[in-house]
């Protein structure tokens, strides 16, 4: 285990990264000493993966200085930080699976013979070199033929024989069995003690704790702090990445469970599930009532929402919707059904950028009706108008690209979009992430409104003390898979928070 | 009337473009605008544009939505000669001429519903669906045609080319009627907010409730109706059917027309009417070559710098530049 | 799992041999002479310059391209050469040399504004098949034969194979070219970059390959194949046509895709090409041997081939990527689970 005598390999001071109207990261520090494992943890849009890109020079910096032993470095482009010695390597695994093992590792600079590549000689160093990583395989063979783990062993072996300083890991055992987790842990933990100095991002906690030595988390592209992971307790750990006390037993703006919860519910999920996206999961919707689903990045939270409405088809379980069994075969299903959806990912799921706003608030309207009943222009700009001042859209008119709105006004927009269909049941992924405070109080009063006007809906959210305030009841999820359901008085900050930390052993106790 | 307005102030680069071609038109000949009237039916220079436009004009119209999808269709040349020696063949076994008409107008509907399945089914990338397409369909053409040119004299379907409907060429007719049935048909019905959302955002569009495969299917079936329309005024333009010639290459005039019409090769946003006006552009422009005693083939090379001026105006790598030169004309004009 | 058995890089072109054998024994049985070295040395001649294009294909669609201007800046050439040759009397050799680095300019050319103006290649390389015809044609709008001693003596130079077949110097050229494109995009440096970029084109970025540099050498060596084609074909017809080669495109994109090549680029190679290219010219013979069929029945059947081919790389590529265990992306992908922003985007993701 490093010491903090350990010579630093790479510091990183005030890094900054500006975006329109936004500080994805700001004046965030980063040390790394040689021969550590470092935890880089935080949710998402916490600014990981710009300060990853900032060290790697995929991204400007808009501020801020990156040090590599001592050496002030400007890594303008991949290959400058490469030339640096630091090198990442992805979840999504960043290599060409057309090509063979050999191909991968050596590209761009291939041994030649007569000016042609010498193949032989490729595959045997390339056999030689992923030996060394544990690997005994025919550097020959096309990459495709390996499985996941085995090719992100090739890609931490390409980039430590690149540059043998600093190796970033972004979330690189996110589709990893446990046994080949442990192969990359012995691996890592072999080239730890050689002195490299390893980033890990993850969001598995358990691992966090297996592996590294130090964390640095980050909240909202800010430094929360640095902790040696000995000293750091893992219910702490989950209140830094949350923003959280976990002491606090904060009851703000709670109100009493409604009977509501207790009838019939509209829509029940009963061991819903689809292999290799989330494990069997129950869920109740009630009228009038709000069902939160809490969990860290990569725990299934958002997979449920994509069950439930639709968009993805389930392999197991039922859904009964006013009591007879239904089959979503697609989101078109789910809205028949009264069912609307407001993605995580609102630019690439959400709004359709380029059309106008108007467009974009009565498109799942239309769709709903058909495109031969189409809403005329008339009906258009009425519904347009009277959404953005029901919804207090900031936008002089309704015929401005929906792209130009700021991450709240884009949000209330497409909650416009869904609430002019008059739903039953509303789904809501993340929806006041990247949205400035005002706003994200704007939109829980809505969603508080919408429930008290009888709707039902299904808020997954990282802000535990929100989801705590106006959830009847808390689904959390883990590991993608259920890890507990709290109800009533159960639903408390600290509950959720101590529910999403709980290991493995002490999984009964959420 | 405001619609209308702002649907002309929405198309002035290819207004501005169109009287440019126009302009030279009159230059190189004198009396070009002169419209005279025999046996009912208007004479002149513009509607000698419009006439052999026609062909082009039609694709266009069944192309824009295609492109507004991010898609492409290549095979609608060949359409054209498949639907044309359908008709021709089938007048001259004796089919009456609205069924021989009929079927091969059918024709056009099967093999652009053959495209749309390739692409909304079978999630083939656009180019290489209709490829298929075009690579053996001159052969399917020239196997009902027997390789030869089918002439015919069926006074009807000859009409079809040389008929007059309102002082007009009947093509004109028929195409105008095409545009402004589609037109309507995308505009009235919600058909165009959905092909113009597909196109932009396909996920987005899914998640709202948009079926996206039928809307995907859809364009290449009317595109490939219009193809066989315009396969029919092609036909009957020489009284026969000539599977090698007939819409040969067209399918890029229309691609290029649609782009002219100011629609982005990645999807979105779509006009019939622009379009139709990027077809009658390229026509003006060849007309013009023509009557100005040029050689004909320049305007194969005309038609490539236009694309390139197109293209690099759309680009992404230009859109800066643009903006920044854009800001800087305002500026001046500010301080001036 | 599937990735043991079901190679993406080597069942398509499994296929096309496959095809090729049972073509060529179905001939062989209805019409023994076919076996014979003289109907293959014809083969090989006739489809010269359709081998030649397909192998300058064959490297844009590996690199993830397309190349629609070939036949354009094929009838180009043997016009431009027919110029030179007779009009302005420049030596064969010379004018070879000329038309051959006007080719490549070209295609660096086209190469250059498919990478800086983003523009899909299609409509790029449509946009300088425009170019290249309309060029052609105001060179000259008749044929224009070639009267050069030399010309007769390369056009009529041959190897006697055993049999009464013989193996032409246009032949000889096609194979050398298949050759050197075999060397070049499996022997090369260049040749891994070019699979690197059809592969995927950020990741080949992120791996440090210059993808603009790449992209440019692709599409020149793709026109400069089409100039060779073009002299090879002014080799048969002694003369300069501006229409020579109208649709040999879509003949040489045919030839490539039943030779296994992916049209989604990165995976592929020229021997599935060359045997793409003798299909084609199998069929044609036999159609011709057979004599009831016509010679559209050649579209008709490659245009099915092609579709078939097509349908078959869909099947493979979607089954790999349910059931492999890792296929050409990260398991079991979906449409609408939400993918990570790609490392090293520079768009802002939700911040």
């Amino acid at each position: 285990m490093a010491s903090p005598e350990t010579p630093v390999v790479l510091a990183a001071r005030g890094l900054t990264r500006l975006y329109p109207g936004v500080r994805a990261l700001d004046g965030v520090d980063l040390t790394l000493r040689a021969g550590e494992i470092h935890a880089l943890l935080g949710e998402n849009g916490a600014g990981k993966s710009t300060l990853i890109n900032l060290l790697t020079g995929a991204q400007p910096r808009n501020g801020g200085t990156i040090a590599v032993d001592g050496v002030e470095i400007d890594p303008d482009g991949p290959g400058g930080a490469v030339q640096a010695g630091i090198a990442a390597v992805y979840q999504e695994i960043t290599l060409l699976p057309n090509l063979s093992v050999a191909q991968n590792l050596y590209l761009g600079r291939e041994p030649t013979r007569w000016g042609l590549v010498h193949r032989a000689r490729m595959n045997r160093e390339g056999a030689a070199l992923l030996r060394r990583f544990g690997l005994t395989i025919d550097a020959s063979r096309p990459l495709s033929d390996f499985s996941t783990a085995v090719q992100q062993l090739i890609a931490i072996a390409r980039a430590v024989d690149l540059s043998a300083k600093v190796l970033i890991l972004d979330e690189p055992t996110a589709s990893l069995d446990t046994a080949e987790v442990q192969t990359l842990f012995t691996l890592l933990r072999t080239l730890r003690d050689q002195g490299l100095a390893i980033v890990f991002v993850t969001h598995f906690l358990d691992q966090v704790y297996a592996l590294t030595d130090r964390i640095t988390v980050l909240r909202n592209g800010r430094l929360v702090g640095e902790r040696l992971t000995a000293e750091l307790p893992r219910l702490e750990l989950v209140a830094m990445m949350l923003g959280k006390a976990p002491t606090a037993e904060s009851h703000l703006g709670r109100r009493p469970a409604k009977t509501a919860a207790n009838g019939t519910p509209l829509v029940r999920a009963q061991g819903l599930g689809r292999r290799r996206l989330v494990g069997a999961f129950d869920a109740e919707l009630h009228a009038g009532a709000v069902l939160g689903a809490a969990g860290l990045l990569g725990s299934g939270r958002t997979e449920t929402a994509l069950l439930l409405f639709g968009a993805e088809a389930a392999d197991q379980g039922q859904l009964v919707v006013d009591g007879k069994a239904v089959t979503l075969r697609s989101p078109r299903d789910a809205i028949r059904l009264g069912f609307g959806f407001c993605p995580e990912d609102r630019k690439l799921d959400g709004i359709v950028a380029g059309l106008s706003i108007r467009e974009n608030i009565v498109l799942a309207l239309q769709a709903k009706r058909g495109w031969w009943r189409r809403l005329s222009t008339a009906q258009q700009h009425e519904l347009a108008d009277r959404y953005i001042k029901l919804l207090d859209i900031r936008t002089p008119d309704a015929e401005k690209p929906i792209q130009l709105l700021s991450g709240g006004n884009q949000q209330k927009a497409l909650l416009a979009r869904w609430l002019a269909t008059d739903p039953r049941l509303l789904i809501l992924d993340e929806p006041t992430r990247g949205i400035d405070v005002g706003a994200h109080a704007e939109i829980v009063r809505l969603l508080e409104d919408l429930r008290d006007r009888g709707m039902a809906l299904y808020v997954i959210s990282s802000e535990i003390e929100e989801v705590a305030a106006y959830s009847d009841r808390v689904l959390v999820m883990r590991d993608r898979a259920p890890a507990g359901l709290l109800e009533g008085d159960a639903i408390t900050p600290a509950a959720i928070v101590n529910a999403i930390a709980a290991d493995h052993h002490t999984r009964g106790a959420a | 009337m405001n619609a209308v307005i702002q649907r002309l102030k929405a198309a002035r680069p290819q207004l501005a473009l169109l009287a440019l071609a126009l302009l030279v038109n009159v230059f190189v000949a004198p009396g070009f605008l002169d419209l005279r009237m025999q046996d009912g039916r208007l004479f002149g220079g513009l509607v000698d544009i419009l006439n052999r436009g026609a062909p082009v004009m039609l694709l266009a119209v069944g192309m824009a939505s295609v492109i507004a999808t991010r898609g492409i269709d290549l095979s609608v040349g060949v359409i054209m000669a498949i639907s044309g020696a359908v008709a021709a063949a089938g007048v001259n076994a004796g089919l009456a001429w609205p069924l021989a008409t009929l079927a091969a107008l059918a024709t056009g509907l099967v093999c652009g519903l053959w495209n749309g399945l390739l692409v909304a089914v079978f999630r083939l990338q656009p180019i290489v669906a209709t490829l298929i397409l075009m690579v053996a369909g001159r052969g399917v053409a020239q196997l009902i045609t027997e390789g030869r040119i089918l002439t015919f004299t069926e006074p009807h379907l000859i009409a079809v080319a040389g008929g007059t409907l309102a002082a007009l060429p009947l093509p004109v007719v028929l195409a105008l009627l095409a545009a402004g049935l589609t037109g309507l048909l995308v505009r009235a019905t919600a058909l165009g907010l959905f092909v113009e959302a597909v196109g932009t955002n396909p996920r987005s569009s899914r998640l709202a409730g948009v079926h996206t495969g039928l809307v995907l299917g859809a364009v290449y079936v009317w595109s490939g109706l219009m193809a066989a329309l315009a396969g029919l005024v092609a036909t009957a333009d020489i009284k026969g059917a000539d599977a090698n010639n007939a819409g040969l290459w067209l399918e890029l005039d229309a691609i290029l027309a649609v782009v002219i019409g100011g629609t982005s090769l990645y999807g979105g946003r779509f006009s019939i009417g622009r379009s139709v006006l990027g077809a009658l552009v390229l026509q003006a422009m060849r007309t013009a070559i023509l009557r100005a005693g040029l050689p004909p083939e320049l305007n194969l090379v005309l038609m490539a710098l236009v694309v390139a001026a197109v293209l690099t105006q759309q680009s992404p790598a230009f859109q800066p530049l643009a903006t920044r030169l854009m800001a800087r004309l305002k500026n001046k004009e500010a301080r001036a | 799992m599937m990735g043991r058995f079901v190679n993406t890089r080597t069942l398509p072109l499994l296929a096309t041999v496959v095809v090729f054998v049972l073509i060529y024994a179905a001939c062989a049985v209805q019409y023994p002479t076919m076996l014979g070295l003289r109907v293959m040395g014809n083969l090989l001649t006739d489809n010269a310059f359709l081998g030649i294009l397909a192998v300058g294909m064959t490297v844009v669609v590996v690199a993830g391209g397309i190349d629609l201007s070939v036949g354009a800046v094929m009838g180009l050439t043997t016009v431009a050469l027919a110029r030179l040759i007779e009009g302005a009397g420049v030596p064969p050799a010379l004018a070879f040399a000329l038309v051959l680095g006007g080719g490549g300019l070209f295609g660096a050319g086209i190469g250059a504004a498919v990478h800086y103006l983003k523009a899909p290649a299609f409509i790029v390389t449509l946009t300088a098949m425009f170019l290249a015809r309309g060029c052609a044609l105001l060179i000259s709008t008749d044929s224009i034969p070639i009267h050069n001693a030399a010309y007769d003596t390369l056009a009529g130079a041959a190897l006697s194979l055993p049999g009464g077949g013989r193996l032409t110097l246009v032949a000889v050229i096609m194979l050398l070219t298949f050759l050197a494109g075999g060397i070049l995009l499996h022997g090369t440096r260049f040749g891994a970059r070019v699979f690197a970029l059809g592969g995927n084109a950020h990741f080949a970025q992120l791996m440090g390959i210059d993808t603009g540099r790449t992209t440019i050498l692709v599409h020149a060596f793709c026109s400069l194949m089409a100039a060779l084609a073009g002299i090879v074909f002014s080799l048969y017809t002694r003369s300069g046509y501006a229409l020579t080669g109208t649709g040999v495109e879509l003949d040489a994109i045919a030839a490539v895709v039943i030779g296994g090549t992916l049209l989604t680029g990165g995976v592929g190679g020229v021997a599935g090409s060359f045997i793409g290219v003798l299909i084609q010219g199998l069929i044609l013979t036999w159609i011709t041997f057979d004599g009831t069929l016509s010679s559209w029945w050649t579209k008709i059947a490659i245009g099915a081939l092609l579709f078939v081919f097509i349908a078959v790389q869909r099947l493979i590529l979607t089954v790999s990527a349910r059931y492999g265990r890792s296929g050409t992306g990260p398991a079991a992908p979906s449409p609408s689970t939400r993918p990570r922003p790609s490392p090293g985007a520079t768009a802002p993701s939700a911040p």
